[in-house]
This record gives C-alpha cells, structure tokens and sequence, in this order.
C-alpha cells in the first residue's frame, strides 16, 4: 500500500496554486486534509502525478461572517467549522452535520473544501450545504465564480470544477430565528460512511405555521438531493405527525438507492422515509422546545 | 516448608509490567528490525478467484531500476514442497500458487527491490496470462459432484469427511418426546491484530542455513512444516520473534506460508529480505476462523431433559487446508456436548473447500460456530416446550457433584460449578425484572429481548485431536500423537535476582508480568526483582511440537512450568541452605528474603548469600549438586492422551465456563441492536490477575461482538471479496462498546499448580449466540427465526419484512 511516485508542490498563495493547475490540468491533484485522498493513493485507485499541497495557503483558513452569512475558508478544518462558537450560534445544523465526520483525528486535519470537492453523495457536508443552499466559490485562469449545490455537485464523486479551478470559499446562510433543524443519519458504526443521511431545516412563523421545509438526503442518489415534493407537502403548514409520515413517504419516493453490501436498495429507501420523519420530528421539537 | 508471603502478587491486579515500554515507544515488533542490506519484498496477488496460470512474463519489472529479483511460482515449485496436512489426500500448497490460483489474493510472484514503493511499482510491470475457471462460493454446493474441482488431485472440493457415533443416539430418540431441528449458517470472520504478518529472512550458503524473524504465535507445528517444505532438517532454520508481537488471536497460528515463501525469494536473490504484510494483504488473504454450515437436532423429553444431539456440520477451509485445519472441525470433540450431560451423539463432519480465503484458528477455534447451533436449539426447544430458557439451562447442566465429568466425546471436565455461574448471571442483569420489562415494553411496541449462552471453555490443547481426520484403522497405521507440553527455565543470578527463560511468545497477553508474580510468591522475593525474556529462538530456546501461545494455554499449562521450575529452583536454594547452615532442609524456612532454621531466629542465610556461594564458591556446595542455580520444566498435561478406538479424545486439558446473559432492544424500524444489559460471568478457575482477566474477558466479548453484528468476509457470486479494507470489513471500536459486567466464580483445576484455566478465547465462544438468542428472543412476536449471522441492522431489517410478508 505505497502510493506511485509523484511530484510534490507547496503553493503559498492561491494564484501560485491555480498557476499550478493550469499547467498540469488533469494530471495534478490537490491536497488538502488528506483524508480521502492519501488512502486512495495508497490503494493505487488513483496515481495523480502531481500533488499540489495547499496547507501553506494559510489565508484559506477562516471562519467569517458577512451580513447574514457566514464565510468559511475552504482550508478550514473540519474540528474547527464544529467547535466555532459562531457556526453553533449561527448555522447550529452545520456543526452537528460536521459532528457526524469520522473521528476527531479525522475533523483535526480533513478540511470543509476537500469533503465538499471530493463530492462523495453520503457525506454529511454535502447533504448540509444541499440543505442550506450554500454556495461554493471557485478562483480559476479567468477569475472567480460562484455555484450552487446544484450546479457545483454533478454526479457521484464529480463537481463542476474545472481542471484548473480551486474551491477558496463556501458561503452558508445563518439560519433565523424561530428555525427547527435536524442532522440525523444511519451507519453501520459511529463515523462510519452514512447509509443514508438526511439534513432538515424549518423555518416557521408566528402561530406555528411552516413557511418553508428544506429536507436533503444523502447516501441515497450520485448526489445529494432536496426532497422537494416533501417540502412543499410541508409549506404553509401546522406540522401534524400524519404529515411528518407523509413527508417521509414522499421523500423516499426519490430515493434512487443504489444497493451495496451494507445496504439492499430497499433498506435504503426505507431508511430514507424512516430518518426524514425522525429529523423532521426532531427540528420540529427543537423549534417547539425555543417558543 | 511453610512461606507467608505466598498468595502476596498472584491473584492481585498487578499493573503490566511490559505497558511501560510499549506507551512510550520502545517496543521492539517486526517493523522495529533493520538488518544490514536489507531489501523490500512486495507479492503480486490473483486478481481471480478461479484461474489457470498460462504464462508470467517478469521480463519488464526486472528491468526497473532498483529491483534485485523476482520470485515465482516455478521457482517454489523448484526449490520447494508443499505443506503437508493432516488428511487423507492433500491438496498441493505450495508457498505461491503454482500453476493455478485458487482464491482472489493468493500470491502468484515475489519482487525484492531497494524499497517497498520501488517492489510495488514492479508488481504492475508483472504480466500473468490467466484462464478463468468457473468459481464455487456456496458451502453446500461444494460438496455437490457437479461443482467446480478446485484440486484435480483429489477429484472432489471434500477434504476431510468422518461419521462419528458415542453412546446409543437411536434409543435415545426412542425415548424422546420431541426432536428439535434447525439449520444454522456461521459466518467467516477473522481476528486484524493491529501487527499483521511480517517475515525478514535471510540465507547463509556457505553453512546452508536460514535465519528468519518472524511474529508466528509460537513454533507450534509450523516450524516443522516449514522445515519439511523447504527440505532442510529443522535445526538448520533459525526463527527468532521479536520481543513483542502486536496480537495473534489464532490468526498466527495456522500455516504462515509467507515464512517459506519470503525464506524462497531470500535464498534466490542473496538478499536478506524484509515483508510486511499491508492491511489489505490481511483481509484479503492472510486468515480468517472457518465459516460453517450446520443441521442439528436434539432429542429432548417434556421435562426438558437432553438426550442426544444429531448433526452434520460442514466447515470451509477455502481454496487450500493448511495445518492445524482440519482442525476447525475436530478440535472441540471432547467439549461437544457443551455445559450439559448428554450422553448420546450421531456426528458428520465434512471440510470443504471453496474459492475463498484461506483458515486458520481465530480466538474460540470454532467453539463459536459449535456452540451457535447447540444453544440456538437448546432456546428452540424452551420455546418449543414452552419452559423458560434459563430453566431448560439449569435442567441439563452438569452437576458441581459431577467433577472431574467425562463427556460422551471423551473431554475430562476437571472443575466447575455450572449453575453458581449462571445463576450469577442472572441475578446481575435482574432477570425476573427484565422479563416484566419486557412485557410492558411489548405493550408499547418495544421489542426487547433476553439472550443466554452457558457454555464450556476448553483451554490449553492436546495435539492429538488433529488425528481424528482419520478413522481408527487409519490411526492404527499411524505413530500416536498427544501432548500439551510448555517450557520454561528458571535462573538465580549471584546477587540473587531471577531470571525466567520462555518461549511462549505472547502477544500481549502479559505473561511478563504474570510470571514476575508467580515467581515471586514462590520465592518471596518481588516482582521487580524477576526479569522475564519470553520469544522463541528455535536455537536458543527449549521447545516443541505443542510451544507457543495459542489455545489459552499459558494460564494453565504455562504456569505449571513456571511453578515446577521455580520450585525446584526453591528445593535447591533449601539444600544449599541447609547445608551452609548446617541444619535439615525439611528445618528450614523461607521468610522475607531468608533462609532461618526453625525454632533457632539466630540461625539464618540470605538468598544473596545462598546464590552467591552456587556461583562463587562451587566447593561449598553440597556434594554431587550442580553448579549455577537454575531448574527448567517442561511438563504435559497428564490428561494430554492420543485419541482412543472410539474416537474419544480429551481435546483440551482444562475446562473453564462462561454463562452470558444479554438484555437488548431491536429498533424494528432500522433493525439496530442496543444492549440495555450484559453480564458475563466467567470461571476460568483460580484468578491469577483480574486486571489481565477483566482486559482478556473484555476483548473476547468484543471480538466476538464484531463476529456477530459487523465483521464479516463477504465474497459476491463471481468471488470477490466484498470487504477487503477498514472501511467495509467493520471491527468495533470504542465507540460500538456497551457496557458490560463481568463477574468471576472460581473453581481450582486440580490439574494446574495454582488452579488456573485458560480465559482468553472464553466469550468468544458465548457472545455470538448470547446475541443471537436474544435479538430471537426480541423479535418472536414478529413470528423472526435467527439462524445465522452477521446481524447487520440491513439483515434484521429484511428477516422482520419477510416474517412480515409471510403473516400476511
């Protein structure tokens, strides 16, 4: 379990880093955390011959809030995105999401930009960004852009990145007031790959009326997916438990679980009903245990 | 002789005199060993599960800078023999597949190279011309004539097959009321210690001799075997093992072919070659316990009396069998009948192979899969009679009245009090209260289950139950074999400190520490004054057929060794005393350091003194005794005796008891399991050190908790295998725990110096069942059977849609 040989780059900046990749293109892979890549290399599933490490690109290492939005810097550390007294004050769903990563000496050195790039669909960062509608900016030759969930994550284990683009930042919406959320997923053991994760958010009004329902689910599609025939049942609603078991219903109908060894495709898809009605209950206690 | 300070170290939870230099980084395992000149060995491995080998083209990998050489299959087959195996027509197992290869990882060819990234780099310039063959996964269709013949030589995928017969199982099944049936399917997992496998070899042409470093659990059979495969008398193969081995678990105690194969590809390129084996080399194919398919009946009376057990069990050793297999199959003989008295027995016992990975023991060596149909059918036949399934327990167990009991099967049960235990057990997770419990938890649609296994813990083998692959007429044509012996020397330096010499090779189960502790009671000296150097060099140290640690042997027949030689030691001490002093031995005794004449506190000699004069000043010492002050022992069990004309045979030596007694809750929506209790309450006879204990009765529990809700080796139809890394063959960590109370009740073997047994398999042989029990015991308002295992919350999930699907 060696990796092949490669060539090794430390960029300071991200122009040195985009520099780099416009030179290499699809030959150059970038390391961040290390935590997907590095056991990928040592199985030889894949032989990038050229690694650039952006660990030096130290200003790609923050937490930040702008308006109602809080920036993070896609070097950040997934430990710190979880312990940030801001992320649990502003964006709770985020910190629990992350909570769900591996183990602590996983979040220490995996980073928020290389889960996201990675694009794995049942990791608990793309199903949150999903949910919370994030936005991903990326510095290429030509300058910046900036995509959505939906644009940015293509298919299982591919984003729309272009080979000489970088991820620097991820824009995530605070969430408001009188908002109930959930985090929950399903593994076989604690850090375990989520058989099926769902993020749930409810943003409700005065008189306990939901104005919106967002629910995603990962694990259960080649990317995360909303669940939006759920959330509209949901919309402009009292929330009744008939109706959280309906949504439940709803969501799972979109499930297109693929079966593997941990899971049948049935499982999965019931597993999706099952965790979108217990999230759903549990933001819906939440934003109830805050009136 | 009277000794107070007897009884001071053993039975105390001394801390582990070995964790110091391991916390800090000074241990010395396989990895910690660099030679002069040392070179990298890589192995290139089958992609198939079923395939011809053409051709191999290694003409461009030898071309690649750095690389020394490149090993074979026709160079093993040249230079070496296949490992021989104990059954009546052996497949032909050479260290690498030769002509065909037989299970996805098997070795096919061997680069040495300046490095490792260098070696592998080779591996993908290898070109091998394979012809696939059709694949054979399933157990039973192996034993079928029209399923694919993993070995022309013997004509069929059945490597061993015996029908064995105790007592009158036919009248027995006359007098029953009712036979209880069931068919149970044991899944193939393994042990991962965190050290795999690892082999430096080297060979010395001008004396023609091999020196090899290795982390094998002891010499056992194995370094014979190797011998006998690479054609050299043994004493010209040198093993030596590292001062620590990072666990075994059994998995190092089958045939290690990679100690010939790395030995082949060192004497090939001159080179002094260094392997360890990566993570996915181990789960892919190191060695994994047997998975088993069983039918097993029982014939029981109303009451719920016992009186015989039918079945045929079919265990599958994969694309080979390799010593100590068949094994797998024979090695609970004397312990079949488990904790109850049956007398009556009809057996088949078939090993098979198919195009999966390869056996070895793992911890429990197949008393798990055993003992997974016998208490599966002993609930079934509660439910059945409608008794409670602790009660049916209590009804059959073997009565404390009963020691020593021998089994229908030929086991001499040495100690115990079976229902103490298990009442115990009971009484720690409050069973009356959790069968209310679970009444009321019913109501509310909560399905919590109450799960037992009561089961017998044979430690300490006799190598003889490996001759049970052959009939008695077979045997007759053969040299018996029994034996359980183990080594150990005992020196007095002249400032009268101790030295013990071992070779039981632990691999962490601190054996230092334990005979620091046993050696100082017996001396009255402390712990820290014994130094203790426990590996096996096979030039240095005193060993056998039986040498190592596997088997739990240590706590029982390792420790007799350490006792008889310390004494004798002792006896030799007393004569020089009493001989310096002028006095009668049988006068003297040994208090705080001293030798004191009784009667006289003025007449005494220090032990410094007495070890002095053995060293110093030889003339002194009584006539005709030896110079120096040491003793060794090197004991069998007396119990250790070959298999007899009816196939009975004492299997192990000792026999300790585990009763487990597990309460838990199955989440019918998602098929999660969550322990609510566990007791384990365990008699492994005279406690020697309860920390040890507690460490070794956790880790059991916990291994065998992996085997049954998480571990598993799956394969797919074309004969992949499904779960080669981490990330889907799932060990439980720390956070999968629960907790668990253990408690101990202790009967004394009157067959070991301190009446100690051996516990380090002990729940590993229980907690399948105990789990399977209970989640049955959960989910029998659903109409769920459980028959097999592993228990993943998909499986449960799909057995609750499918007792659903037929309600309907």
């Amino acid at each position: 379990m060696k990796p092949s040989a490669f060539e090794y780059f430390t960029p300071n900046t991200v122009e040195e880093a985009v520099g780099l990749l416009e030179k290499y293109e699809d030959e150059a892979k970038i390391l961040a955390g290390g935590q997907s890549l590095v056991p990928i290399m040592n199985f030889r599933l894949g032989r990038p011959e050229v690694l650039i490490d952006i660990n030096g690109i130290r200003d790609l290492d923050y937490i930040k809030e702008e308006g109602d939005d809080l920036l993070i810097g896609a070097l950040t550390r997934q430990r710190d995105v979880e312990l940030s007294p801001r992320v649990q004050e502003k964006c709770p769903i985020l910190a629990e999401a992350v909570s769900f990563i591996g183990h602590v000496p996983i979040r220490n050195r995996g980073t928020i930009g290389g889960s996201l790039v990675h694009a794995d669909p049942s990791s608990e960062l793309t199903t949150v960004i999903c949910c919370l509608d994030g936005e991903m900016k990326v510095v290429g030759p030509p300058g910046d852009r900036t995509l959505g969930p939906e644009e940015f994550f293509l298919t299982y284990l591919t984003t729309s990145l272009e080979p000489s683009e970088i991820l620097v930042e991820v824009r995530i919406p605070t969430l408001p007031q009188n908002t109930g959320w959930s985090f929950v997923e399903l593994s076989r053991r604690v850090s375990d790959f989520a058989i099926v994760g769902v993020a749930t958010l409810l943003f409700m009004e005065d008189g306990g009326i939901c104005k919106e329902a967002r629910i995603a689910l990962g694990g259960v599609a080649p990317t995360p997916i909303r669940a939006e025939e759920a959330e509209e049942l949901l919309a402009g609603q009292k929330i009744t438990d008939a109706l959280i078991v309906k949504a439940g219903e709803e969501a799972a109908e979109i499930a297109e679980a693929e079966p593997d060894y941990h899971a049948s495709a049935e499982y999965r898809k019931d597993m999706a009903r099952v965790f979108v009605q217990r999230g759903l209950r549990e933001a819906l206690n939440k934003v109830r245990g805050g009136e | 002789m009277s000794n107070e300070d007897k009884g001071k170290w053993v039975g105390k939870g001394m801390k582990r005199k070995e964790d110091l230099r391991l916390l800090i980084g000074r241990g010395n395992f396989m990895d910690d060993i660099r030679l002069p000149n040392m070179k990298h060995a890589a192995i290139l491995r089958s992609p198939y599960p079923h395939a011809w080998i053409r051709g191999m083209d290694v003409s461009e990998a030898e071309k690649l800078p750095g690389v020394r050489g490149i090993l074979t299959g026709e160079d093993v087959e040249k230079m070496s023999k296949p490992f021989s195996v104990g059954v009546p027509v052996p497949p032909k197992y050479y260290a690498c597949a030769v002509d065909k290869v037989r299970f996805v990882g098997e070795p096919v060819a061997v680069v040495v190279a300046d490095d490792r990234y260098i070696a592998e780099d080779a591996l993908d310039l290898i070109k091998v011309d394979y012809e696939p063959l059709p694949v054979v996964m399933d157990i039973e269709e192996a034993t079928q004539p029209d399923s694919p013949i993993l070995h022309d030589n013997i004509g069929s995928n059945i490597y061993s097959h015996r029908l064995f017969k105790y007592g009158n199982p036919e009248k027995a099944y006359e007098e029953a009321d009712l036979v209880v049936k069931g068919k149970f399917l044991f899944p193939k997992y393994g042990s991962t210690p965190i050290e795999t496998y690892a082999v430096i070899a080297s060979y010395n042409p001008y004396n023609e001799e091999f020196v090899i470093y290795n982390n094998y659990q002891g010499p056992f059979v194995t370094h014979f075997l190797v011998a006998l495969a690479l054609g050299i008398p043994e004493n010209k193969m040198r093993w030596i093992v590292p001062t620590d081995i990072g666990g075994g678990f059994g998995t190092k105690t089958g045939m290690y072919p990679y100690i010939a194969l790395i030995a082949l590809a060192a004497k090939k390129t001159g080179m002094t070659v260094k392997w360890l084996e990566d993570r996915r080399e181990h789960l892919l194919a190191s060695s994994t316990g047997t998975d088993r398919v069983t039918y097993m009946e029982a014939a029981v009376k109303k009451d719920g009396t016992i009186l015989a057990l039918k079945d045929k069990a079919i265990d599958n050793t994969g694309g080979y069998i390799r010593p100590p297999e068949p094994g797998c199959a024979y090695r609970s003989t004397g312990n079949h009948t488990g904790a109850y008295q049956i007398k009556d027995l009809d057996r088949e016992v078939l090993v098979v192979g198919t195009n999966k990975c390869l056996t070895a023991p793992n911890r429990g060596y197949t008393c798990q899969e055993l003992y997974f149909s016998v208490e599966r059918l002993v609930d079934m036949a509660a439910t059945e009679l409608g008794l409670d399934p602790a009660e049916i327990r209590f009804k059959n167990f073997i009565q404390p009245g009963q020691f020593p009991y021998t089994t229908a099967t030929g086991g001499l049960y040495d100690a115990g009090n079976y229902p103490k235990a298990f009442q115990m057990a009971l009484d720690i997770i409050d069973y009356k209260k959790m069968r209310e419990e679970q009444q009321k938890a019913r109501k509310e649609s909560k399905y919590i289950g109450i799960g037992f296994a009561t089961v017998v813990d044979p430690s300490v083998t006799n190598i003889a139950y490996v001759t049970l692959a052959l009939t008695p007429e077979q045997r007759a044509k053969e040299r018996p074999k029994s034996g359980s012996g183990e080594s150990v020397i005992v020196k007095m330096d002249p400032l009268g400190k101790v030295h013990v010499i071992a070779s039981t090779n632990p691999q962490g189960q601190g054996h230092e520490t334990v005979i620091s502790q046993i050696v100082a009671d017996e001396l009255g000296i402390h712990p820290d004054d014994v130094t203790v150097s426990d590996v096996v060099d096979t030039h240095d140290r005193v060993y056998s057929i039986t040498t190592g640690s596997y088997s739990s042997r240590f706590a029982s027949v390792g420790t007799n060794a350490v006792v008889y030689a310390t004494r004798k030691v002792k006896e030799r001490m007393t004569k020089i005393a009493a001989h310096l002093l002028e006095a009668n031995p049988n006068d003297l005794e040994l208090k705080k350091g001293k030798f004191y004449v009784k009667g006289s506190p003025d007449r005494s000699i220090s032990i410094r003194h007495v070890a002095g004069t053995a060293h110093w000043n030889q003339a002194a010492l009584p006539e005709g005794m030896d110079a120096g002050l040491y003793a060794s022992s090197f004991l069998s069990m007396p119990t250790s005796k070959p298999v007899d004309d009816l196939d009975r045979v004492d299997s192990s030596n000792t026999y300790g008891f585990v009763a487990e007694a597990i309460v838990l809750e199955v989440d019918i929506e998602t098929g999660e399991v969550k322990f609510l209790k566990w007791a384990s309450v365990h008699d492994s006879g005279t406690v020697l050190n309860p920390m040890l204990l507690e460490g070794q009765v956790m880790g059991s529990c916990i291994h065998a908790l992996g085997g049954t809700l998480y571990e598993e080796f799956a394969y797919d139809e074309n004969g992949q295998c499904l779960t080669a890394s981490f990330q889907d063959y799932l060990v439980p960590t720390a956070m999968e725990v629960p907790k668990i109370d253990i408690g101990h009740v202790e009967t004394a073997s009157p067959l070991t110096a301190l009446g100690s047994k051996g516990a380090g398999e002990s729940s590993s042989m229980s907690v399948p069942v105990a789990i399977g029990n209970a989640i049955a015991d959960a989910l029998s308002p659903l109409g769920v059977t459980i028959d097999e295992l592993p228990l993943s919350p998909n499986k449960i999930w799909h057995l609750i849609q499918e007792a659903r699907a037929k309600k309907d």
